[in-house]
């Protein structure tokens, strides 16, 4: 009898073909060349810049900066330092973004359901206007609004009258401002108070209809409420607020509030480009519901309104608000498309002006491109939290 | 049908009087208006407002742009009139298209304008054979960079040398966006494969290059390209400016366009993964002649999309100091021969825009159609 052969395992394929090897070299080849790649440049900054005399570090933003800034949400002088030449680009960088996401979302919105509307007329018109924003590079409409609008206005003795008592000018827009009493603080307060009282008596209402099927008519009440408690406080105690009128005084108004061409190019530009965008998600994400949901709702009985508010707008808003958030984030970094035109923001003031009077390119660099990151990274974390709320909830 | 005589008499048939005309605002225009403008009070007023706000603005648009423009002459003093003075822009028409390249080398850009043409146009024809499409498509993306660049640049052939300072206009705009695409394809394709690769090395290599770029503007990516390249190269390394942006552009792009590939590539089911694995075909080329054809084909919408943003965005490099069409616009306005023309110039550069994004976002609105074969109402 012949002895049975000895299992021989199959060999497996060569170590240099093992799937696990050659991931693990891969790794370590791509991490060593990253690695050295960043120490070359690392080795390469430090010795260029050893050779024009420039100090690392962030000491420089303790200096005195010694440059005027043409406008500024916080006191700022020449004798003020770096670091609040930063505060201030970042201040104006949020307040361009900031009033140009809330107005863009506005007129787009409008812009979306007008393509929709049943109005041909209306629908063409917002369809040319989408049409026509959206294909001309955003640079060139901030160009046009400074150099070749809000530039050639006549001077300020020729300013145009607006309502209110404000004043457009080649020198920017002069408007009323308020001199807030200290007894204002309780009219916004109540306001304050008021909103927390209204998104109470919504929550309420839900739950006592959803247990008992009764309705109570909460939105006109905390409507009113919001808007009511305010302004009769406001009345009780006397209106105390002062508006501060601009006149001509001279050569110039003198008074009031200011606001710089540059910055009304800045948004004005801004809000039309990204509306057109914010319209078209809007109006798909409309398109998005099917039809058989309208028709289903009707069928239900329910009217056109509620048929928009309770059925197409829940389920629109899921396939809206991932490219929204995307259209604020873009928003947000072409403000800085404000260096063109010498709106001090962020780029503008601390990339532009401090980088040249300091020479500290990498810092700087590197805090301006933290500062977008960090912007970006809130903005789409917010909207992805508001996103989790609206997105389809499946059991 | 005949009627014969046995059927009695012809009076007696049933003959239908001819069918009275509907009422008069329920056919034709008078219809149409009805349904499409004045369908409810609402949209009365939509409509009366709609059709102010054309008289306001349309009819002193074509005067000032048409009716009581300039457009023959030769200087500023032809432009007597309150209308547009389009003398200017034909004056001006070389420079918008080719900066300030010399005169008597300008036949080269316009071969570079004629082959982009020649490649590019049967694209979009719907009959041209799909082989030579196809193989145009590939000149385009290899051959064509290579050729134009020799001819742009010279300095070899006999072609005398043209520095990149003296590149500008439509010419300048056309190099920027079309490299900036074409390069940024294939890193785009790696970075959107290292995204989706099992090696966590990897990955979070690929992740945070696109990150990053895709956080911050690109006017900051092209500062940085400007003044900070010449800090991270060795010392007497430099090179020039319209290179330098280039980079700049290509980085950031390739960041996007990885992000559109990946959207392509999460497309793709995963049983076309497992019958390539098990056809036995590594992770290349399963990569390369499976899942890539499959995954570029369905996010070439996507690609266009973000060409057309590219083309726009170019336009940035005039802030640092590249003279692409706009830069040439805001160039020539500033002359003080010419007067007030900032609006002309701003017109002329906005329709040039508008004209290649428009076709380009009509071109890939329709290949979206073409592509997308779900239910539609």
């Amino acid at each position: 009898m012949a002895e049975p052969a000895a299992f021989v395992p199959p060999r497996g394929p060569a170590f240099w073909r093992n799937p696990r090897v050659r991931a693990v070299a891969f790794q370590v080849v791509a991490l060593v060349l990253v690695l050295w790649f960043f120490w070359t440049i690392f080795d390469n900054t430090m010795t260029n810049m050893e050779s024009r005399g420039i100090t690392t570090g962030f000491g420089f933003l303790d200096n005195t900066a010694g440059f005027g800034i043409l406008f500024s949400l916080i006191p700022y002088d020449e004798t003020n330092t770096y670091g609040r030449t930063f505060i201030v680009g970042l201040l104006n960088t949020l307040l361009v973004s900031g009033l140009g996401i809330l107005f863009a979302t506005i007129i787009g919105f409008i812009l979306g359901v007008a393509r929709l509307s049943p109005n041909w007329l209306i629908a063409k018109m917002a369809l040319v206007y989408i049409e026509i924003t959206r294909n001309i590079p955003l640079l060139l409409q901030i160009f046009f609004w400074y150099f070749a609008v809000l530039r050639t206005l006549p001077g300020p003795r020729q300013s145009l009258e607006f309502p209110l008592g404000s004043f457009l000018n080649n020198r920017g827009l002069y408007a009323p401002a308020p001199l807030v009493e200290p007894s204002f603080w309780a009219v916004v307060l109540t306001f304050f108070a008021a909103i927390a009282g209204a998104v109470a008596l919504l929550r309420w209402a839900k739950k006592r209809q959803d247990a008992t099927g009764q309705r109570f008519p909460a939105w006109p009440v905390s409507l009113a409420m919001v808007v009511g408690l305010p302004l009769a406080l406001f009345w009780i105690i006397g209106a105390p607020v002062l508006w501060d009128m601009p006149e001509l005084k001279g050569f110039n108004f003198k008074g009031g509030m200011r606001l710089i061409p540059e910055f009304i190019a800045l948004w004005l530009a801004l809000t039309l480009y990204t509306a057109a965008f914010i319209g078209e998600i809007v109006r798909s994400g409309i398109q998005a519901v099917s039809h058989g949901q309208t028709e289903a709702s009707q069928a239900l009985g329910l009217k056109r309104g509620q048929t928009l508010r309770l059925i197409v707008i829940p389920q629109a808003l899921r396939v809206i608000i991932p490219p929204l958030t995307s259209q604020y984030l873009n928003l947000t970094k072409n403000s800085s498309l404000a260096t063109a035109i010498g709106y001090p923001d962020l780029v503008s003031v601390f990339m532009g002006t401090t980088l040249n009077q300091t020479g500290q390119a990498v810092e700087i660099v590197a805090m301006t491109m933290a500062v977008y990151m960090t912007i970006s990274l809130s903005i789409s974390l917010f909207m992805n939290l508001y996103n989790r709320a609206v997105a389809l909830k499946e059991r | 049908m005949a009627e014969t005589p046995t059927q009695g008499a012809p009076s007696e048939t049933f003959k239908p009087i001819a069918p009275r005309p509907p009422p008069r605002n329920a056919v034709g225009p008078l219809r149409w208006m009805r349904e499409n403008l004045f369908s409810s009070p609402l949209n009365v007023i939509l409509t009366l407002i709609g059709v102010y706000l054309i008289w306001l603005i349309v009819p002193p648009f074509i005067d000032w742009a048409l009716l009581s423009a300039d457009f023959t002459g030769t200087s500023a003093d032809d432009c007597a009139s309150d209308g547009a003075c389009w003398v200017f822009i034909g004056r001006r028409f070389d420079f918008f298209i080719y900066g300030f390249y010399p005169d008597a080398e300008r036949w080269r850009v316009d071969i570079m304008f004629v082959m982009l043409a020649a490649f590019l146009v049967p694209q979009f024809i719907p009959g041209f054979p799909a082989q030579g499409r196809k193989w145009l498509g590939i000149f385009g993306l290899t051959l064509f960079p290579v050729i134009a660049g020799a001819l742009l640049l010279g300095g070899v052939f006999g072609l005398p040398f043209i520095e990149t300072g003296k590149w500008g206009g439509l010419m300048l705009t056309l190099v920027l966006s079309y490299v900036g695409i074409v390069a940024a394809l294939p890193i785009g394709t790696l970075l959107a494969l290292g995204r989706r690769s099992s090696m966590p090395v990897i990955r979070t290599i690929c992740v945070t290059f696109i990150e990053l770029w895709r956080g911050v503007p690109l006017i900051s990516v092209l500062f940085m390209a400007s003044v900070m390249l010449p800090l991270f190269l060795p010392e007497g390394v430099n090179f020039d400016k319209l290179l330098r942006a280039l980079i700049g552009i290509v980085m950031f792009q390739s960041a996007y366009m990885a992000e559109v590939i990946r959207g392509g590539l999460q497309g793709i089911p995963k049983g076309q993964y497992e019958a390539a694995s098990a056809l036995g075909l590594g992770y290349w080329r399963s990569t390369a002649l499976i899942i890539l054809p499959q995954a570029l084909k369905m996010v070439i919408p996507g690609i266009v999309n973000t060409f057309i943003a590219l083309f726009k965005d170019t336009t940035l490099v005039l802030i640092i100091g590249l003279f692409d069409i706009l830069g040439t616009v805001q160039a020539a306005i500033v002359d003080p021969a010419w007067g007030r023309v900032a609006v002309e110039g701003y017109v002329f550069a906005a329709f040039c825009f508008w004209i290649f994004c428009f076709g380009m976002s009509r071109y890939s609105q329709g290949l979206e159609r073409k592509l997308h074969t779900g239910h539609q109402r």
